[in-house]
């Protein structure tokens, strides 16, 4: 198996070998794998790749998945063009 | 900002029934919906939904979603805003909302809010999983059922629970040819019907198996399937070759959380749920005062019973603001024994599993 063509993050490009690399290094959380590596951090914001990274994170550590928590979902949820927010509202 | 008593958040089967409910009750209402379309999942539904004459049985999910929007028809603009192509970026505990729509920053404050994002879908690790001709169901069914494309000229389902054997089916309407179906488990996952319907058609149904690898140039061309055992692990020699210029992911959906987390509301993970569920009461109030939550956001499910949640959300955002229903109480006490009905026996097993985990168990 060639972990570096499975794709766990496709808007960061992140593959199941960075995921495990990192998890050997010491990271074993999503908030931490996430610094490292961006993974949740793209147009998604992890919808596509958290339940794959959890399963990974919860099978390095031998928990149960729904035991680990994913990372925290911060405003805004997709991208928004900054000048758009500038302007404001029309009746502002 | 603009005052609105109620901001829905999806315009799908829930949202939409939701919508229905709170305006007869007199609410005012805003319904934000993503695509430029309203419906959700049920415009790109071909087939004819089973059940009960309530839920619009023996009707086509497209037609279904024509009546839901007809519904709202009567309603004069103050009353009811309907904002396609908007996306509702931000979601506060005070109920401020932040829409984007046509490189507009919009915002709302909301007096209720009722969050029916519903789902997306999940997605497989495999090689090549990144190979251009793999497919999640509701992609394959967006180009094939809205678009009217053919995704290519052979195909391989992965999954078989109703979305996968479905959607198996609509491809084969469409003239293209299943060369097989993938389930990793033991059994099929959705109705027998469906499954049956497939099988006289001449698509193997392979259990215990599963895709190992994709493989393909500039795209897709073949896959290699492996067998798993009893534990889910790979049975070394059982690789099989298949040619295929599609392969179709239908492995089960996730709840769209990120508002609902986002706005910290409390939060479970039910994997019979699919993942991430606003923590609610049974009034479908969730840790934050008057924000609702309804239809698959809640716990992934068929689109009957998020439509009938959505009537209930509709109903107790109306309530607890003191907006006054017709007919309220027999409404609740009628939505409620639909929700009893289609959660029993066996299909309905899992949904109130979840619904047990997660301590709100009304079945």
């Amino acid at each position: 198996m060639n972990k570096k063509d499975i794709i766990i993050c496709r808007c960061e490009d992140v593959s199941l070998a960075d995921i495990h690399e990192a998890l050997d290094m010491g990271y074993r959380d999503f908030e931490s794998i996430k610094r490292i590596l961006r993974v949740g951090m793209g147009p998604c914001q992890g919808q596509t790749c958290a339940h794959l990274v959890k399963n990974e994170i919860a099978r390095y550590n031998k928990v149960n998945p729904e035991s680990v928590k994913i990372h925290k979902t911060r405003p805004l949820i997709s991208g928004v063009v900054l000048k758009d927010i500038a302007k404001g509202d029309d009746d502002e | 900002m603009i005052n609105r008593d109620l901001v829905i958040i999806g315009g799908g089967p829930a949202g939409l029934s939701a919508a229905k409910v709170a305006l007869d009750a007199g609410m005012n209402v805003t319904l934000i919906e993503r695509f430029n379309q309203l419906g959700g999942q049920l415009i790109k539904q071909t087939h004819k939904f089973f059940g009960s004459k309530l839920q619009y049985a023996k009707t086509r999910g497209f037609e279904i979603a024509k009546i839901l929007i007809d519904d709202l028809s009567t309603y004069s603009e103050d009353r009811l805003q309907i904002l396609l192509d908007a996306t509702c970026v931000g979601l506060y505990p005070d109920k401020v909302l932040t829409v984007y729509q046509y490189n507009k920053y919009l915002k709302y404050k909301a007096k209720s809010v009722i969050v029916a994002t519903g789902a997306s879908e999940k997605v497989l690790a495999f090689e090549n999983n990144d190979l251009p001709g793999i497919y999640g169901a509701g992609a394959i069914q967006t180009i094939m059922n809205i678009y009217g494309i053919q995704p290519g000229k052979e195909v391989v389902m992965v999954g078989s629970g109703n979305i996968g054997l479905i959607v198996s089916y609509q491809l084969i309407q469409a003239g293209v040819k299943v060369k097989a179906l993938l389930e990793a488990s033991s059994t099929i996952g959705g109705y027998l019907v469906h499954a049956s319907k497939l099988k006289r058609l001449g698509v193997d149904l392979l259990t215990n198996t599963t895709v190992k690898k994709a493989l393909g140039k500039d795209q897709l061309e073949k896959i290699i399937t492996v067998r798993l055992d009893d534990q889910w692990k790979e049975i070394p020699g059982s690789e099989k070759e298949i040619e295929t210029d599609v392969l179709c992911i239908s492995v089960g959906l996730s709840p769209l959380h990120q508002l609902m987390s986002m706005a910290g509301a409390d939060m479970l993970d039910i994997s019979e749920l699919g993942g991430l569920v606003p923590k609610k009461t049974c009034d479908y109030e969730t840790s934050i005062k008057n924000v609702y939550a309804c239809g698959d956001v809640t716990g992934i499910e068929e689109a009957s019973s998020a439509m009938v949640e959505g009537r209930i959300c509709g109903l107790m955002a109306a309530n607890h603001l003191g907006f006054k229903h017709p007919n309220a109480l027999e409404l609740e006490n009628d939505l409620n024994n639909q929700l009893c009905v289609l959660r029993q026996g066996p299909c309905g097993e899992k949904i109130r599993c979840g619904l047990k985990k997660a301590g709100e168990i009304n079945v």
